[in-house]
């Protein structure tokens, strides 16, 4: 979707502001909002995909106007009360008055936390056809506006690039995150000429690499 | 995005409910963890737990042996171009947001930078949980179309004529920066070349610290 989390070529939000000795946490709510969104996602109620959809579907002022741990918290809250986990009214009075539902996996155990964060969530699949393209072919991103789902930044779609790599058979963000299924498919590794993505203006020796998967892309001559 | 959250403590008062000194989004956070809790849907403990690791154990500490390692041992430099997600589980660091691991070199032509303009995707595995100028909007806005400045915020100016190479994490792959060995390290120990290496020169907001620095 084209949402606020496009931010890729916006302009206006002055300097990047390095933090000397900058902290793991700011303060302690960011600790606990970063372990809560993780362990709410061991419950296997919902996929990688559907909680970025979940976060970029804010509003966009609010999208903007939030710190990341806020994004996630307020992503992880809409997730909740729409999978009938924690409703709108518990949040409000602060504790439970819904019984609990059982949950696709049960709650992760403090002991299993360092195995679980070893082996991540590979999210690498077989893809049964063979890949479309090669390296070194000429390719074009397709001009598409999906309300739902990708992971097509705004400013790259429509470009020619070249193909770079061929990184390997991964999961489908813009089907996963709809519930429509894993739908592995090749990602690539496309280079862009930073004149092709901002113009004539753009600077001669900046090259932009995007990992595309492959419908994505187009053939081009 | 905000880039910092002092805003919280600017604003407090004006968020501060029932005579708590707690901005407003601490309290919701506290409120759902106990309604998580109380449902039996997640275990406090579990938080802790995953609170320290990024804390305690899992930091660039984790990306600057890898890098030291690279410089000094050309069949590891091989292995982390062919397969980097193996040769970083070499030395112990899997897992979480690292999954998928590519590693690209700065050489004296050519400069790597990474960014996930889309959300905040960063190699956790190596270089632990990102700084707060990395998730926000500035730095994601900027670093496709004006990398050059971005590095100026950060006090860098790259020799004229050198090529920048921006890799946007648009997909599960995590990209890591192997910068350039600074003059001057001929003979050290791994040990002692990780020293040099910073986080931010293996984000590529930065280069390795010169060796009479360290």
């Amino acid at each position: 979707m084209n949402g606020a989390q496009d931010l890729g070529g916006m302009m206006g939000f002055g300097p990047v502001q390095p933090e000397p000795n900058e902290p793991v946490f700011h303060a302690d709510w960011e600790k606990r909002a970063l372990g809560m969104t993780l362990c709410a996602s061991a419950l296997g109620e919902w996929n990688l995909d559907i909680s970025r959809h979940s976060r970029e579907s804010l509003h966009p002022a609010d999208y903007l106007s939030s710190s990341y741990y806020e994004i996630w918290i307020k992503g992880l809250i809409k997730l909740l009360a729409a999978r009938g986990l924690v409703s709108a009214e518990e949040l409000e009075a602060g504790r439970k008055l819904v019984a609990p539902r059982p949950t696709a996996r049960s709650p992760l155990p403090p002991a299993d936390v360092p195995a679980a964060l070893a082996r991540g969530g590979p999210t690498e699949r077989p893809v049964a056809r063979e890949p479309r393209f090669a390296v070194g072919d000429r390719v074009k991103t397709r001009n598409i506006h999906p309300t739902g789902h990708t992971r097509l930044p705004r400013y790259a779609r429509g470009k020619l690039g070249i193909v770079e790599r061929c990184q390997g058979g991964y999961v489908f963000p813009d089907s996963n995150a709809h519930q429509k299924g894993e739908d592995p498919q090749w990602v690539y590794s496309v280079v862009f000429a930073g004149t092709e993505l901002w113009g004539e203006a753009a600077d001669p020796l900046l090259t932009v690499a995007i990992d595309c998967w492959e419908p994505y892309l187009e053939p081009t001559a | 995005m905000q880039q910092h959250d002092d805003r919280h403590h600017d604003h407090e008062h004006e968020h501060a409910h029932e005579g708590s000194a707690l901005p407003e989004i601490a309290l919701r956070v506290k409120a759902l963890e106990s309604i998580l809790t109380e449902k039996g849907y997640i275990d406090p403990a579990a938080i802790d737990a995953i609170v320290e690791t990024y804390e305690t154990k899992i930091g660039p500490r984790n990306g600057a042996r890898v890098v030291a390692k690279a410089w000094r041992d050309p069949a590891y430099l091989d292995r982390l171009r062919t397969d980097a997600t193996a040769a970083i589980a070499e030395l112990g660091f899997t897992g979480r947001q690292g999954e998928h691991m590519v590693a690209v070199e700065n050489t004296p032509d050519r400069h790597n930078l990474v960014v996930c303009t889309l959300c905040s995707c960063y190699p956790w595995s190596v270089l632990g949980l990102p700084p707060v100028w990395y998730k926000a909007a500035p730095y994601r806005s900027k670093a496709v179309i004006d990398p050059r400045g971005v590095l100026a915020d950060f006090g860098i100016t790259l020799p004229a004529g050198t090529e920048i190479r921006v890799w946007d994490s648009t997909a599960e792959l995590r990209y890591l920066v192997i910068p350039l060995r600074p003059v001057g390290t001929a003979g050290w120990s791994e040990e002692r070349l990780a020293t040099l290496v910073t986080r931010d020169s293996m984000i590529g907001t930065g280069l390795a610290l010169a060796a009479g620095g360290a």
